[in-house]
């Protein structure tokens, strides 16, 4: 009996994996362990079989039932599963396709470079003000220590509006203004949109400027050294060579031009550098007696020190541009790149 | 300021290599933009010798040499009457450039090959020798180049020399300037020349009517000189610094004021009436030719030099064509003055005269410096023209010219200024090599009397920038301010900005920058009226061009010119802002009020071109959209947008203006189409712009947090049919009208016309929200609301409830 038994499974477990469909599979276990299925009318034979073989006839028949039962359970969920998966198959999409466009815009690069610069400065104390863009005279030229019939007005190209007031050629009217309504210590930064009538690669008729001033007690030419070397080792890194050279500007006295060891060539002389090897960076100086005296400023009481830059320069050297008007000619396929 | 070595190491010695030297001048303040090569115009000129000559068969006067340049054996046809065997020569090969451009070609002489040239001094421009050609030493290698060979190579340093810096015009005060630096001595030219007996005061008077624009005037009188060209070693120095060469007088003034920086000028003494100077201002109307021919006619305050009767020159700026050297002047009246700078400086702008002696006068002279110059110019007519000078100078010198001295210089403020240790012996040391003299009254400070030609030094930190600069701002330590004494923050004005920009760059626009100046026709383009606002601009009185001679009086022009520059190189889809400042023109006399602005644009496909998206047109509604997440990001209201159709260069029906508060902040709207057409532009655009000195005063930065209700809110949808006319606002706004607390929210979330609708009707889809914070609303609550809003929207407005 025990033997007709084994052969049962054998043939239960050849047959399984020929039931590929849930509805085979029911059939398999209708047919072997429903309520007239074989292994169910092998256990009715029971009572033939002797008393020594009945326990072990019954616990293998038990066995039998329940592996077969859980074979059959197992194939059904496989079955059901790999449904599942052929489903999801078929929703397949192509993943290389683009996204769905979320474009951003932009920032100018000149707005980028400007913001990093204020950043910089701000971390030092300096608060951003502004000033008009049109100007009289006196705060664009005269109380910059600039008279009338003064060469150093060939210095500065101007566009003239009416004989007294022109566009404004620099930021420093702004020191100016900010002065002669606050007491020192002052740390301003004044960034904003400056007119010179000039146009080729390396000007264009308006540009923009950040201007720099700080006025205390005890300022000095190192402070103004200090200041502006930890502002370029920000903006262009760590590893650059500075020199602070002698320079003239009628409102700053002494006054430096800061060069920075050209970016391109490393100061092998190249193009950008025209051979020299240094690149002109921003012109700085401490601020003349005379323009304190103009604000009303006591020379002996306080010291300060002032500077000025190109945010296109910078914004050029920083990006590799080589001409200026790009800036300002605001196709896409440019100001996309920043 | 260009200045060559040769010319500099005849007053100072210089045993620096040239790059060396730059980088000394330009630490030191005299920023050398340049350091150029420069000698001789000829070049591929050799050392050669003569091997052999023999007549030439054709001609009498010819040689036929056979010349060996140690490397190679050449024959040359050669006329001259020094040719002789033996001889070391000058030779030019097959291919040299001699001066006047002339390029040495293989040739035949009368029959006889020719393969390059011997060279005379003159035909080289190194020498004056025309009798022959030039026979070098015999020690000198063959082949060897003869620039090389006779040290004629020169380089010449162009040096940018800033407007203070006047004493640096001229080679002696470069020298100058390389002595101080490098502890060398100084050599001014000797000046030693013998005078006739004629004294000049028999032959001439000088007159100076106007002495607050001439303080001082010199003159010397040389006789009998012989025009011609200068000697080689003149023109030599006068090129290589970019002078041309004329004749030996007018040399000798220009040369003399490249060596000393003084301008002098030589008339020609027949054709001075009345043979005496006069220094006066013009008189109206009074005419005037100078030596470029030109008629001036003059004003009425310009210095000039005249002679008995009429203008001889413009004073300190340009001489007169009736009194100019010619090849035949023989007595020369020589002029060496100082003139007020100012005066000079507003005449040469007059006259559109930037000459290189206005350029020395405007920045000012050594006024110590005129007879100095006068005798040595004198010197050299002397010397190169054969001319007598006549005994005696005149020396006209009525006002004199204040000159600074006893500048009080305190060590102790010198390095309080700088952040240095600097000693005051080595502050001494640095004035005195800068020619300054100095005196010490008490240990506290010292006394300086800069030089006569230091006409920048006036004052203690003028002093101190000498110092600094000859100590080497290299050396000077760097040092970091204290901590600032209040902190930093950005202004509202700027807060609000960048934000702005945040928004805008994160909703796809990008920022442009353009200029703040346009075309006036924009106006005509914009179809501004007449009488219009933004027609008055702020207009430049000196602009480059036409297209950039007026202020912005708004942002769209610039916006469409953008557009229009992307559609040319063909991107025509496009989402732009900028933000900057408009100008409207006030009084004359008074600063135009600029107000700072947003403007954007939207033109073209809404998404990029792509396999997702149908393409479709960005319209009102996308601009509107972004400036509504503007002002919600800002938290500025109440805003409202009114349909109006005043902007000319809008759209008529699809244009509003932008009220926040009770301010008309800006407008927004579709450009009208006969814009488009004017500024040649292919597809719809939409742009807005506001004041952002408006929006500042209306946004909230404090942010007031807001119970969330945790129960669910409940709508209701509701069709109306209105006619099209109907703004979606009036109706939505009568839904509020109740002041229903459970009421929500009111959004139109479809708009309907056409179909079955009647005609000049629509519909519009309305979604009610309810809720409380209580509690959940029952069925009940909600309806009685409803019923009450939905009542008074009906009657207030006229809709019609749609399937009633």
């Amino acid at each position: 009996m025990l033997k007709t038994l084994d052969e049962l499974e054998k043939e239960a477990i050849l047959e399984l994996p020929g039931a590929t469909s849930e509805d085979a599979l029911n059939e398999l276990r209708t047919r072997y362990l429903g309520r007239k299925g074989l292994l169910t009318q092998m256990l009715r034979q029971i009572s033939t079989v002797t008393a020594a073989e009945k326990p072990l006839f019954g616990k293998r028949s038990n066995e039998i039932k329940e592996s077969l039962a859980h074979a059959i359970d197992d194939a059904l969920e496989m079955l059901k599963a790999s449904r599942k998966d052929q489903v999801l198959l078929k929703e397949t999409i192509d993943v290389t396709l683009p996204g769905r466009g979320v474009r951003l815009g932009r920032l100018h690069p000149v707005t980028r470079v400007s913001q990093e610069i204020c950043r910089i400065f701000s971390r030092m104390g300096f608060n951003v003000v502004e000033g008009p863009e049109v100007e009289t005279d006196y705060y664009n030229f005269e109380a910059l220590n600039i008279p009338k019939d003064h060469p150093a007005r060939d210095m500065q190209d101007t566009f003239y509006v009416e004989d007294n007031i022109v566009l404004r050629t620099h930021t420093s009217p702004v020191q100016i203004r900010t002065m002669e309504k606050m007491k020192p210590p002052v740390r301003i930064l004044s960034p904003g949109r400056v007119y010179r009538p000039d146009s080729d690669v390396s000007h264009t008729p308006m540009f923009h400027q950040v201007e720099g001033l700080m006025v205390d007690k005890g300022i000095t030419f190192g402070d103004l050294k200090g200041t502006l070397t930890y502002f370029l080792r920000q903006i262009f890194g760590a590893d650059i060579l500075l020199r602070f050279r002698p320079s003239f500007f009628p409102f700053t006295e002494p006054s430096a031009e800061v060069d920075l060891r050209c970016v391109m060539c490393t100061g092998k002389g190249c193009r950008v550098c025209g051979q020299s090897g240094w690149l002109e960076i921003l012109g700085s100086g401490m601020v003349d007696p005379a323009v304190f005296e103009n604000v009303g400023y006591d020379p002996e009481e306080v010291t300060g020190f002032a500077f000025g830059l190109g945010v296109e320069r910078i914004a050029m050297l920083k990006y590799g541009i080589s001409d200026i008007r790009l800036f300002f000619e605001n196709d896409g396929r440019f100001l996309e790149q920043f | 300021m260009k200045v060559s070595l040769k010319w500099l190491r005849d007053y100072v010695d210089i045993d620096l290599e040239p790059l060396v030297l730059a980088d000394c001048l330009t630490m030191a303040g005299l920023e050398v933009d340049a350091v150029e090569e420069a000698g001789p115009a000829f070049d591929q000129v050799v050392v050669a010798r003569i091997v052999s000559v023999r007549p030439h068969p054709q001609s009498e006067k010819l040689f036929l040499c056979e010349v060996t340049t140690g490397t190679e054996a050449l024959p040359i046809v050669c006329g001259a009457p020094n040719t002789r065997s033996g001889n070391t020569v000058a030779l030019a090969k097959v291919g040299a450039t001699i001066p006047g451009g002339f390029v040495i070609k293989s040739s035949r002489i009368r029959g006889e090959a020719s393969e390059g040239m011997l060279c005379s001094e003159e035909e080289l421009g190194i020498g004056d020798d025309n009798t022959g050609i030039m026979v070098l030493s015999p020690d000198i290698s063959l082949g060897m180049d003869l620039k090389d060979a006779l040290g004629l190579k020169d380089t010449v340093l162009d040096i940018g020399v800033t407007p203070n810096r006047a004493d640096c015009l001229s080679v002696i005060g470069i020298a100058r300037e390389v002595a101080a630096i490098t502890g060398k001595t100084l050599r001014y030219p000797e000046i030693d020349f013998t005078e006739n007996s004629e004294e000049i005061t028999s032959m001439t008077s000088v007159a100076i009517m106007d002495p607050d624009l001439c303080p001082r005037y010199t003159a010397r009188i040389i006789k009998n000189v012989t025009i011609k060209p200068s000697p080689a070693w003149m023109r030599e120095r006068l090129e290589a610094v970019g002078l041309r060469a004329i004749n030996n007088i007018v040399d000798i003034t220009n040369f003399v004021m490249m060596e000393l920086g003084q301008p002098l000028h030589a008339f020609d003494f027949r054709f001075l009436e009345e043979g005496r100077i006069v220094v006066r201002r013009s008189r109206e109307g009074e005419h005037f030719v100078s030596l470029g021919e030109k008629d001036r006619l003059l004003r009425s305050d310009t210095l000039m030099i005249c002679d008995g009767v009429k203008p001889v020159a413009i004073a300190g700026i340009m001489g007169g064509l009736n009194s100019e050297v010619k090849d035949d002047t023989s007595t020369i009246l020589l002029e060496s003055a100082y003139f007020h700078p100012p005066s000079i400086r507003r005449s040469s702008r007059w006259f559109g005269m930037g000459t290189d002696a206005a350029f020395r006068f405007e920045r000012g002279i050594d006024p110590e410096g005129v007879v100095r110059a006068l005798n040595r110019a004198a010197q050299l007519m002397a010397a190169l023209g054969e001319g007598t000078v006549c005994k005696g100078a005149i020396d006209q010198y009525p006002r004199r010219i204040e000159m600074v001295r006893d500048i009080v210089l305190r060590p102790n403020r010198v390095n309080e200024l700088l952040g240095t240790q600097i000693r005051a012996a080595e502050m001494v040391n640095i004035m005195e090599r800068l020619g300054m003299t100095v005196r010490q009254p008490d240990a506290s400070r010292y006394l300086v009397t800069p030089p006569t030609f230091r006409v920048d030094i006036a004052r203690e930190i003028d002093l101190i920038e000498e110092i600094a600069r000859v100590y080497g701002f290299d050396h000077i330590p760097v040092t970091m301010p204290g901590a600032a004494g209040m902190p930093a923050g950005e202004t509202r004005e700027q807060v609000l900005e960048g934000a702005l920009r945040s928004a805008l760059a994160g909703m796809g626009y990008t920022e442009v920058i353009t200029y703040s100046f346009i075309n006036p026709v924009s106006a005509d383009q914009l179809g501004l009226k007449d009488d219009e606002p933004r027609r008055d601009f702020v207009r430049i009185s000196n602009p480059l061009t036409e297209e950039q001679s007026v202020l912005r009086t708004s942002l769209v022009y610039n916006l469409l010119d953008v557009m229009s520059r992307n559609a040319r190189v063909g991107c025509a889809d496009l989402k732009i802002f900028e933000i900057g400042r408009i100008f409207f023109r006030h009084q004359e006399g008074e600063l135009p009020e600029e107000r700072p602005c947003v403007g954007g644009l939207i033109t073209g496909n809404r998404y990029d071109g792509s396999w997702h998206n149908k393409n479709r047109s960005a319209d009102f509604y996308d601009l509107k959209g972004c400036v509504e997440a503007l002002f919600a990001d800002r938290k500025i209201q109440p805003v409202r947008f009114e349909a109006e159709s005043s902007q000319p260069f809008l759209h008529p029906g699809r244009s509003c203006r932008i009220i926040v508060g009770r301010e008309t902040a800006g407008f927004l709207g579709e450009i009208h189409p006969d814009v488009l057409e004017r500024m040649d532009l292919k597809s719809r655009a939409i742009v807005f712009q506001l004041d952002l000195e408006i929006l500042r005063l209306h946004e909230k930065e404090e942010i007031a947090f807001r119970e969330v209700s945790k129960y669910p809110a409940s709508s209701r949808d509701m069709a109306f049919l209105v006619p099209v006319a109907m703004e979606g606002e009036t109706l939505c706004r009568a839904g509020y009208e109740q002041y229903e607390v459970l009421l929500e929210n009111v959004a139109i979330f479809d708009v309907y016309a056409g179909g079955n609708l009647p005609e000049g009707m629509k519909s519009l889809g309305l979604r009610f929200a309810y809720r409380s914070t209580a509690r959940t609303l029952t069925e009940e609550e909600i309806n009685v609301a409803h019923n009450r809003i939905v009542k008074n929207m009906v009657e207030t407005t006229g809709a019609k409830i749609r399937g009633e």
